[in-house]
This record gives C-alpha cells, sequence and structure tokens, in this order.
C-alpha cells in the first residue's frame, strides 16, 4: 500500500504491506535505525518518535495509518547530533548503553511541549496549571520511557538543565 | 500478525460500508496492534476511524460529548474535563504512559482486553480468546484477576483506568448501528459479565461503532481517583477508586464510587451508595461499605490481597472526601 | 612487542600517579556517547542489505517431544524461504565463559518456550506470521518444575562447615533464624538479543548483542560445526546485557545455520517474549539464615543454606553464599547449597550473580540481629568485619568496608535516624531509614589488547565489549595517559574479534581486565619511546603529544617514522588470587515512606558509599552505581517472574508484566566513591565497579520499610500486598 509522510522534513513515499509499523518502516524501509525496538508492544518507550509534534509509541502504529503525517525521529532532533539536549546527555552521561536513548530524546522534547501547553500529569498537584518542571513532574512524565542501565538521575539531569537554559521553554512555561 | 485489508473511510457511513465480519475498527491502535501481533485478534479487515471528526469534545446539554476518537491526552487536558470532571482527568492521567495516551482513544479505552496474560498467550486455552476452550488462570497464577463478576468460565479483569472513572460519572455511550441509527447506552449497562461467554464483553452488536462518550451535567463535589500499583507509574492497576461525593450539613448527600482492579468489569455497586447516602461519615460505616463491596468476592489463591487493599483503599479514601 | 603480565604479586608502585597527562581518574564524557545521543550507533539489528531475509524463532508450548506437522504448508506461505528445524538450534543461551555449544537439540522441548524452529521470510511481517502458523505438537512429558517437587543436589564443593553452628545458636545472647526467598529475575536489558549472520562460503560474519565475543566465537563455531577461524563476531555496541548475552544465544545461532542455509544475509531479533525464556534467567532463591550473636553484636556463628534452581545440563548454579564465606567474623559456621534441577528455562548470571540476592538477604537478617540486639545497624557491620579470610585465613588484599560504613553514615545522616521503628510519620505515610552492607568478589581474567601509535593518534584494539560500562571511555583514559595524548587523539576500536581477545564484559572483570591489558601495551610503547630517546621508561615524561627526558624534547610526531609503534598487552590471572582475598566493599542507605492504607513504597533517597580500587572515569563509574542502586530497587520492591506452576513457563514474559523500576520510582541517588588503591590488583590498582550497587542495595530498602512501619518482608519484592501482610495491626 502506497504511503507518504514526511521524516525529518524530508518527504517520503512508499510502498508498504499495511502489517509493517511506523517503526519498521523508518528502520527498515528508511534505513532510520535511530528509532529502537525493545518490546515492540509499547511497554518500554525505546521506539518513541514525534508524529506532529507528539511523542509515540511507533511500535504500536502501523505506517499506512500516518499517510500525511510529519514525523520527527531521533535523526531529525538536531543537523549534528549536538542540540542542547543531545549534549547535555552526554555531559551528565544520561545513558549507558544508549539503546533507551534515542527513545528518551524524542520523549524529552515532548515533555518540553507538554510543559509549555499547560498540560497536567499524575503527579501535578492541581489540575489547573500551568505546570513548572520539576524532577517530580519530570520523572513521572518520563516514565514512559524505561533505561535498565537505569540512567535515570543523569536522564533528568540533563532534561532539566537544558528546560533551565533554554529561555524560549522558560517562557512557554510560565 | 495476520495479512489483513487496510481501509481509511473518509466517512463514518464509508466505515459502515466497509464493516463485514472478520472487520474490526482501529483508532489508536494500542491495544489492538499489541493483540494483532500477537495473533490474539486476527482481523482480516482493518477500517480506520482515526480521521472521521470524531475526535472533537462539544457541549452537550448541561454535560460534555466527548468523540470516539478524542485521545486520552487530549481528554485529560481539556480544560473543561479538569474543571468539572476532575476524576476523569486524573484517572487517565493515571494511566499508561504519555506516549500511550497520546494514541489511546476514548472508545479504544473502552474496549480495551484485559491484560490476563493466559489471554495473551495463544499456547494456552482461554475462553475469552478462543470460546469453549477452558481457562488457564484458573489453577494458574492469579495476581492480576478479578475477585467480582467472575465465573468458573474466566476471571479476567477490566484494566482500564478511564472507564472506572466513567462509570462513577454515569457516562453514556453512543453507538452508531451498522444501518446508521444511533443509540445511547449507559456506561453501567455497557458491559456485560463474563458468564459462560467472556468472548462477549459488550453489548454492541455486529458492525456497531462507538462515536462518543456523553457526560452528564457536572457533579461538583470533591472528585478523586486513587490507584494502588506494583510500581510508581506506568502499569496497571492493583485496585483503584473513582469516587465523587458531595455533603451536606456534614453527612453525605451523594456519592459515587466506582473500582478497577477488582471486577471484571469497571466495578460499582449501588448497594454501597446506598448504605453511605445520608449518613455521617465514620470509620465504621465506610467499612460497612467495603463489606458490601466484597459480600459477593470470590477471592481465589492469589488474589486474597486484593479485599484487604480495596477495603482499606474505600476507607482512606472516603474519610479523606469526607473531612 | 608483547608484555605479558601474571598478577602473581602486589603493585605498590603506583605508576598511573606520576604520569603527565592527567586524564586518567577524570570526569570525562563518553566519546561513545555523541553516537548514542544522534541514534548512529550500530547495535546487532541495525545493519541493512537489500537482500536481508529475517528470521521468526518458534517456542515450544509444552515440555516434552516436539513435532511440526504442517512444515510442508508453511514453507509454501508468502515469502516464506526456510522453516529451520536444525538440530544445531540451542536449547538456551550458553552460560558465560562456556566456550562451546550449549545443549542443542529442537526435537524435545525440555521447557516451556525452547525455541524449536526458526521460519525464515524475505520480510519480518511474514516471517512473524509464517511463525505463528507453524504448529508446534508436544508428546508431553511430566517434568518437576517446582524447586521442592524434586531432591536436590548438594554439590560439596560449595559448602562449608566450621565449628558447631547449632551451638552457638542455643549459647547465643541474640540470634536470628529466618527463611528469605527472592523469585526469577531477569536482566531485561533494553535491546533484545539480535543477530544478523552472513555467509560467504567460507566464513561466518555475525553481528550480536553480546558480552564476551572471545568465548562467544568458539561457541558459535562450535554450535555450527565450523572451526573457529572461520568465524568473525562483531558487537561495537551493546543494549546492555547484564549477564544475559555473556553466552552465545539462539538467535545467533539460528540466524548463522540460516544464512549458511540460504546463502543469503540473514536477521533473527528475539521477540521480547523470547528474551524472557531463551536467555538465562536468575534463579529463585530460597535461603535459610542463621545468625548467633553475643551480647555486644558480635557474631558467634553464622549459617546461610540456599536452594537454587536449573534445567538439567546446566553447570551454573547461583553462587547465592559466595559473599557469606567473607563477609563476616564468626569461627562457627555452615554454608551450603542445593540445586533443583527442575524444568524452568536455563539460569545463569544476571547482574552479580550470588552476592545481588545472598548479600540482600544476609543483610536483612544483619537488620533483624540489629534490632534484637539493640545495637545500632551500622556498629554491627564494624564489629563485626574480619581481620582475615574467616574461612581461609587468608589476608585481605585491601578491605574499605570500614571506610565505606563511615563515610556513607556520615554523608546520610544516619546519626538522626530514630532506631525504632514506626516513630516517623507524613500523613499516611510512614517514614524510616535503613541500611545495607555491600560486598562482592573481585577478580581479572585474562584479557589482551594492542595500542597502534601513529603521528597523528593512537588505536587501540581489543575484541571487548561496552554494554554501557564505559569500556570506550576508560580505555581511550588508559591510553591516554600512558602515551601523553590529548583523548580526543585516542581512538578506542572494540567488539570485533579480528582485534585482540579482551576479557569480554561480565563478572565486573572488564575494566580491570582489559584495562590493564591497554595499560600494558601502553607501557611497551612507551619502552620504545624510552628507547628512542635513549632513556628508560621510568625516566620518560609524555604529555600533550611530547616526550621529554631530562634536558631532551621531542615531539612524538618527530620520534615515530611512518610506521607505528604498536603495543600487546596480555595479563593473566596468577598466584595473587591465591594468596589474597579480594573483594569490592561498600555500603548502601535508604530513606522510605510507606503507605500505611496501601502498603505501597516509595524510595525518597538513596545514598552509596563504594571502595572498589582506583576509580578511573567517576562518571561512568557513578553511572554503573547508579544502574546498580535501582536494580535493588526493583529487587526490593518490584521485579519478579512468576511461573507457572503446572508448566513452569514465564507467565509475565513482557515489560508490562515484569515491572522494571521506570524513572518514577527512582529517587535522587547519591554515590560516593571511598579512596582506595589495591596494589593486588595489578599495575593500576583498580577493581570492578559494575555489580558492587546492586549487592545488598535492596536490603537497605527492605530494612528502611522495616524501620518505617515494622513490616519485615522476607519474600521478595515488598510488593504492596506484602507489605500489608506484614503490617503489624
Amino acid at each position: 500500500m502506497k504511503t507518504s509522510f514526511t521524516v525529518n522534513g524530508s518527504p517520503f513515499s512508499i510502498d508498504l504491506d499495511p502489517r509493517v509499523t511506523l517503526l519498521d518502516a523508518l528502520r527498515d524501509h528508511l534505513n532510520l535505525t535511530g528509532s529502537k525496538k525493545g518490546c515492540d508492544h509499547g511497554q518500554c518507550g525505546a521506539c518513541t518518535v514525534l508524529v506532529d509534534g507528539r511523542r509515540i509509541n511507533a511500535c504500536l502504529s502501523l505506517a499506512v495509518m500516518h499517510d500525511g503525517d510529519e514525523i520527527t525521529t531521533v535523526e531529525g532532533l538536531s543537523e549534528d547530533g549536538r542540540s542542547p539536549l543531545q549534549s547535555a546527555f552526554v555531559r551528565h552521561d544520561g545513558m549507558q548503553c544508549g539503546y533507551c536513548t534515542p527513545g528518551q530524546l524524542c520523549s524529552a522534547t515532548a515533555v518540553f511541549r507538554e510543559i509549555a501547553e499547560g498540560w497536567p500529569s499524575h503527579v501535578s498537584e492541581t489540575l489547573d496549571g500551568p505546570y513548572a518542571l520539576t524532577r517530580e513532574e519530570l520523572a513521572e512524565r518520563m516514565s514512559g520511557n524505561i533505561c535498565r542501565c537505569s540512567c535515570y538521575p543523569g536522564i533528568n539531569a540533563a532534561i532539566l538543565e537544558t528546560a533551565e537554559e533554554d529561555a524560549g521553554y522558560a517562557e512557554a512555561a510560565e | 500478525m495476520k495479512p489483513f485489508d487496510y481501509q481509511r473511510p473518509d466517512t463514518l457511513s464509508g466505515a459502515h460500508g466497509a464493516a463485514r465480519d472478520g472487520a474490526t475498527f482501529i483508532a489508536g491502535g494500542t491495544n489492538l496492534i499489541d493483540l494483532m501481533k500477537l495473533e490474539v485478534m486476527a482481523p482480516d479487515t482493518l477500517i480506520d476511524i482515526s480521521r472521521l471528526g470524531l475526535d472533537r469534545i462539544v457541549p452537550h446539554g448541561d454535560g460534555l460529548h466527548v468523540g470516539a476518537t478524542v485521545t486520552n491526552s487530549d481528554l485529560a487536558a481539556d480544560m473543561r474535563i479538569r474543571r468539572d470532571y476532575p476524576v476523569l482527568a486524573r484517572a487517565l492521567l493515571a494511566g499508561a504512559s504519555g506516549q500511550l495516551r497520546n494514541k489511546a482513544t476514548t472508545g479504544g479505552n473502552l474496549l480495551q482486553r484485559t491484560r490476563c496474560p493466559y489471554f495473551y498467550d495463544t499456547a494456552t486455552p482461554c475462553n475469552k480468546r478462543s470460546p469453549g476452550s477452558g481457562c488457564a488462570a484458573l489453577g494458574g497464577e492469579m495476581r492480576n484477576h478479578a475477585v467480582l463478576g467472575t465465573s468458573e468460565h474466566c476471571v479476567a479483569l477490566h484494566p482500564s483506568d478511564m472507564a472506572v472513572a466513567m462509570r462513577a460519572l454515569d457516562v453514556t455511550v453512543e453507538v452508531e448501528g451498522a444501518d446508521g441509527t444511533r443509540s445511547e447506552t449507559a456506561l453501567d449497562d455497557f458491559y456485560r459479565l463474563p458468564g459462560d461467554r467472556p468472548d462477549q464483553e459488550t453489548t454492541l452488536d455486529a458492525g456497531d461503532l462507538i462515536t462518543g462518550v456523553i457526560l452528564p451535567a457536572p457533579f461538583g463535589g470533591r472528585q478523586t481517583y486513587r490507584k494502588v500499583r506494583d510500581r510508581a507509574s506506568y502499569a496497571f492497576a492493583l485496585v483503584s477508586v473513582a469516587a465523587t461525593v458531595r455533603m451536606e450539613n456534614d453527612r453525605i448527600s451523594n456519592v459515587a464510587l466506582a473500582f478497577g482492579g477488582i471486577g471484571t468489569r469497571p466495578w460499582r455497586d449501588p448497594d454501597v451508595e446506598d448504605l453511605l447516602t445520608g449518613e455521617t461519615p465514620t470509620t465504621a460505616l465506610f467499612e460497612k461499605a467495603g463489606d458490601i463491596l466484597m459480600k459477593d468476592a470470590v477471592l481465589r489463591e492469589g488474589l486474597e490481597f486484593k479485599d484487604t487493599l480495596v477495603r482499606r483503599l474505600l476507607t482512606a479514601t472516603l474519610t479523606e472526601m469526607t473531612q | 612487542m608483547t608484555f605479558d603480565l601474571k598478577i602473581d604479586e602486589p603493585h605498590p608502585e603506583h605508576r598511573a600517579d606520576g604520569l603527565a597527562q592527567g586524564v586518567l581518574e577524570q570526569d570525562n564524557d563518553r566519546p561513545d556517547g555523541w553516537l548514542k545521543v544522534a541514534g548512529t550507533a550500530t547495535y546487532a539489528a541495525e545493519e541493512q542489505a537489500d537482500d536481508m531475509l529475517h528470521g521468526f524463532l518458534v517456542r515450544a508450548p509444552k515440555i516434552g517431544a516436539v513435532s511440526c506437522p504442517n512444515v510442508d504448508d508453511v514453507r509454501a506461505m508468502e515469502g516464506v524461504r526456510s522453516v529451520l528445524r536444525d538440530p544445531r538450534m540451542i536449547r538456551n543461551a550458553a552460560q558465560g565463559t562456556a566456550n562451546e555449544a550449549p545443549a542443542q537439540g529442537v526435537d524435545r522441548a525440555a521447557y516451556v518456550g525452547q525455541p524449536v524452529a526458526l521460519v525464515v521470510a524475505e520480510s519480518f511481517e511474514q516471517a512473524r506470521h509464517a511463525a505463528q502458523a507453524l504448529v508446534v505438537s508436544v508428546e508431553e512429558e511430566d517434568k518437576p518444575v517446582q524447586p521442592d517437587a524434586v531432591e536436590p543436589e548438594k554439590p560439596e564443593d560449595k559448602s562449608t562447615e566450621l565449628g558447631d553452628l547449632d551451638r552457638a545458636m542455643s549459647e547465643a545472647a541474640f540470634t536470628v533464624d529466618a527463611v528469605y526467598t527472592t523469585p526469577s529475575m531477569v536482566s531485561a536489558a533494553m535491546e533484545p538479543h539480535a543477530a544478523t549472520a552472513h555467509w560467504d562460503g567460507e566464513t561466518l560474519t555475525l553481528r550480536g548483542s553480546l558480552q564476551m565475543l572471545k568465548f562467544n566465537r568458539n561457541e558459535l563455531a562450535d554450535s555450527v560445526g565450523l572451526d573457529p577461524k572461520h568465524v568473525r563476531v562483531l558487537a561495537p555496541y551493546v543494549g546492555g546485557g547484564f549477564g544475559s548475552k555473556l553466552g552465545i544465544s539462539a538467535d545467533c545461532v539460528a540466524a548463522a545455520l540460516a544464512a549458511m542455509e540460504l546463502k543469503q544475509p540473514v536477521r533473527v531479533v528475539q521477540h521480547r517474549r523470547n528474551v524472557f525464556e531463551v536467555n538465562t534467567r536468575r534463579s529463585e532463591t530460597r535461603q535459610h539464615i542463621r545468625l548467633a550473636a553475643d551480647t555486644e553484636g558480635r557474631l558467634t556463628g553464622l549459617g546461610h543454606e540456599a536452594l537454587v534452581s536449573n534445567l538439567p545440563e546446566e553447570e551454573f548454579s547461583e553462587p547465592v553464599i559466595q559473599g557469606s564465606h567473607f563477609a563476616y567474623a564468626a569461627s562457627n559456621r555452615t554454608l551450603g547449597m542445593k540445586v533443583a534441577r527442575i524444568h524452568r528455562s536455563a539460569a545463569g548470571s544476571v547482574r552479580a550473580p550470588g552476592e545481588s540476592v545472598g548479600v540482600t538477604a544476609f543483610e536483612v537478617a544483619m537488620d533483624e540481629l540489629a534490632q534484637a540486639a539493640g545495637v545500632d545497624p551500622v556498629n554491627l557491620r564494624l564489629r563485626n568485619i574480619p581481620e582475615k579470610d574467616p574461612e581461609s585465613g587468608k589476608p585481605f588484599s585491601s578491605h574499605r568496608l570500614e571506610a565505606a560504613l563511615r563515610q556513607g553514615a556520615d554523608a546520610f545522616g544516619w546519626s538522626h535516624r530514630h532506631a525504632a521503628p514506626r516513630q516517623q510519620r507524613e500523613g499516611e505515610w510512614w517514614i524510616g531509614t535503613g541500611m545495607a552492607a555491600a560486598f562482592r568478589v573481585n577478580m581479572v581474567i585474562e584479557a589482551e589488547a594492542r595500542i597502534s601509535l601513529t603521528r597523528d593518534g593512537a588505536t587501540v584494539m581489543s575484541d571487548m565489549t561496552d554494554i554501557g560500562t564505559g569500556s570506550y571511555a576508560i580505555f581511550g583514559q588508559i591510553a591516554a595517559e600512558l602515551l601523553g595524548l590529548p583523548l580526543d587523539r585516542i581512538d578506542a576500536q572494540l567488539g570485533d574479534t579480528r582485534f585482540p581477545p579482551g576479557s569480554g564484559s561480565g563478572g565486573s572483570f572488564g575494566a580491570a581486565s582489559t584495562g590493564t591489558a591497554v595499560w600494558l601495551a601502553g607501557m611497551e610503547i612507551r619502552k620504545q619511546i624510552a628507547d628512542r630517546l635513549g632513556c628508560s621508561e621510568a625516566e620518560l615524561t609524555l604529555k600533550d603529544g611530547k616526550a621529554t627526558y631530562a634536558n631532551k624534547r621531542a615531539s612524538l610526531r618527530d620520534l615515530l617514522s611512518d610506521e607505528p609503534i604498536t603495543g600487546h598487552g596480555h595479563v593473566e590471572p596468577g598466584e595473587a588470587a591465591e594468596k589474597v582475598r579480594q573483594a569490592t566493599f561498600g555500603a548502601h542507605f535508604a530513606e522510605v515512606a510507606v503507605s500505611d492504607v496501601t502498603g505501597e513504597v516509595c524510595v525518597r533517597r538513596m545514598l552509596g558509599s563504594f571502595a572498589a580500587g582506583r576509580i578511573l572515569n567517576p562518571r561512568t563509574a557513578t553511572s554503573q552505581c547508579h544502574g546498580g542502586m535501582t536494580w535493588g530497587i526493583g529487587m526490593a520492591l518490584t521485579e519478579e517472574l512468576t511461573h507457572d506452576r503446572r508448566d513452569g513457563h514465564a507467565v509475565n514474559r513482557d515489560l508490562a508484566g515484569y515491572h522494571l523500576p521506570v524513572n518514577a520510582d527512582v529517587p535522587p541517588l547519591e554515590v560516593h566513591f571511598v579512596e582506595e588503591l589495591d596494589d593486588w590488583a595489578g599495575p593500576m590498582q583498580a577493581k570492578g565497579i559494575g555489580e558492587l550497587g546492586i549487592c545488598g542495595a535492596g536490603a537497605s530498602i527492605l530494612n528502611a520499610v522495616y524501620n518505617a512501619c515494622g513490616a519485615r518482608v522476607r519474600d521478595m519484592p515488598a510488593t504492596p500486598d506484602r507489605v500489608l501482610a506484614a503490617l503489624p495491626s
């Protein structure tokens, strides 16, 4: 089945078995192997990508359902792989084996926007918003990305530091 | 995953037109694709309803109409839901992960299948997956299973958080039949007990499509959703409670309580609410409510803890909400 | 030129302290981090090829004789190229360092979940569906699947009987006599086991997700029947291992066989549900612990007897009592192991086999003794530190438990603690603190590495893997330090059996073993440079690409010709292992909140204080400790692989049912390193740090739960139901 979407700003049109998930389309058909398959069932978050700016588990979505969508993977987060967030992950050792890292980065990118838009979380004291990106808020919001090496301290430090230093984000959150 | 035909109609009537035996509607797909990968479900046609414009939340009388494909994220973030139906927002936010909530939809969440590990395991018998084959959970390992509403054919738990809150809110499910006729079913009547046909989970007929959920006028009062689970986030409930309470003159004037983690469907017992209504809140009263709630519970091996846990949760939640 | 070193003697010359570059022990980025954040690190399943075929493993649904009646129908399905039912396919992953094929065969399933076929097709989707369509008929055999259903084996060599423990118990002022259990657990590395195999008619090239390539190559060669020299294994990036990738795995052997049959590249990625079954799990344990103490809490007797399980023919048994042999002094000792041969999936090494569960249970027992004797738990440990190995009488190479305990207690603020349980409450939450000591044996295994120095910089080569441990980072630092080069002029190339055989990653020995080989290779190069400068190696200063001796000064560029200088390092364990008892030590502290309503436990903070010799890179070492401590949270509170009582199959074999700690479960973690240089550990005085962090971590949490609410949970994990059941009414 012919499917067209944009990935990291470039248009693609591919003929796919409807069974192909968005994750497998990215990895095996577009050779974008940054997104990882950890469980293939939405139970780990390693496959997290952004679709129209929102994070989803690419493993639990059929590629044909994304006709016309704009998809961003880890490869599209920056030109050189050294965005402030990516650099902060290296600096804070927010990875060990690195397998969950692309999903963590995509997820964190979406969390910035969710906070800026005033989305509440399970740990928010009230439902009124707006919300500051505290450690507790971040930990809850990033809990869909499992890291078995358990780099959560480094991951959180990297995300919090990036949030603090990114003025645009801070303004949006206020 | 079996090969299937994929269709993406532009209109509701187109969706109905595509519906036939062996076809299944798909919206978010977070549970359906999961099950199709394991061939627990194997539809031969998928009808994509994600682009039918069912993704809006609009006023409906004094309440709201929530389209079937409104995502869990959008529903939880909606200011009207947060302000007037906080128990629903809280239940949604307690479920799954940020990624899953962005895909999972309102209609799909109502229809999500049990997480019984034997249902997921095609190497074992399961009356829900394969009617008449038997139940491997009975005599096996039970922890996330039901203690209320079970039968000798099935002990599978309904896993939804959202549906528990909706049960407490007295929502109505709006359905469009294959012939285009619309009907509304109270959520209380929507889920069937397993009995001897645990594969038949709802009152939906073949070809029926959930088009939305109707929230009644805001209840006001205090509302809460509390979920107990094995880890802090991203896990199904061991036990959960959705509660709405209004007090008048230090008495409980109106209360709704629905429970997750204990029933084969989101569980609500009118006898519990009858007992509480009009009474002065006391620990003894709440403990009696627990007795009523659990009077018909069947505590199979491995599930005994649910009795203790749900009673403690009930008492603590009501204590907090009536203070 | 090769520098061979057998570690027979201590190395009191602390050469690392006198080197000039100043990058060793520095807090440096891991160089591979940049590839990982860009998504360009190449794991086992990333390789693309136009003619790549996809394999999907098929599992046995029951135990017994297996047949596949519709195999011809499946072969005829769309896209299917082969249904492999090859007797060379392996039953389960090989044990670590096996160096030969594990049990093989597809005609008889020894456990539910055993791979019995590989379906190969042109696309992943076709292979998966065809694998699901393959009917696996099993003539069921009745096999025991519960550890207590069989008479266990009692390996004599693993037991110790000293003095008279029964008598010590009867005469003691205070005793503890309790049974602790831990469930089956799994490594659950984020990258599923995966392999991509190429066969060119002579050589098999396999990209795998593996930890110990020199062994894995031999295991793979032996499995498929090739000479190892015709097998090349690559694993430059590995998405976590934690023991589950020590030995060759089913996907690798099946992919290799399929590639050889079909003469096309074949990729096999284990489905996550296979990962739970096909690779080795950590055995469940039942541990009977007895402690006898005098009025001051000094141990007079100590008993630790454990029951574990494994499949027939598996040599490994979880060495539960490994740490108890040397942790505490006590003259009357009974330690022993029992192994039940049952038909659950194979058991093998999972992060810190032995001490992870053994120390954890033992440290809960020590807390019970502290409570009984009215002695502060930190003081109880301090009072029982042995002066020498309590069983062999050998001296310790270095023993820094006291420092770890004291530093940890100070940093944590232990002195502010309420000694009695149920003293602090915030709303419905009981607050409490707990601690535990950490112990882990330390070892070096044979390893080789090569460095090639050119005018542009140096390349470090070894088949050593980096499974997240930081090998790339620390090998770069070691080479840079010895050769006097900035870090950006070192290129570490790892994970390819064409390079010299390193130790592989496992048992916390990677950094010290292969790291020492890198050190020796660097030393070898220093000697050659010193020769060119006319001095001895010790007189040579290398810094920022310049060599200095007395008033002679030359840049490396000038000293080097077009020919690179190479150095080869080779380290072997020697008599040191016989002469001294060597271990790493630490202390864990935890603060928890326990809901009086639901029994939920929330870990509010954890602190670990660790002594592991010279810390080569504090940042990567800290990350390793974070990992271990978080695994302690999982062990204490969330992780349990449940086996069906009827056929032993793993019931909750996915990441929704098996609860790894998520971000919200993990509080701020504080890590401190105790200063230590262990001269017996080799020329760098460095020991392993990858596993120490898990040993006893869970106990500090369980002890904090007790201190908070009075619930003593002896069956792990302490899920809400178990805490509620143990809560005093």
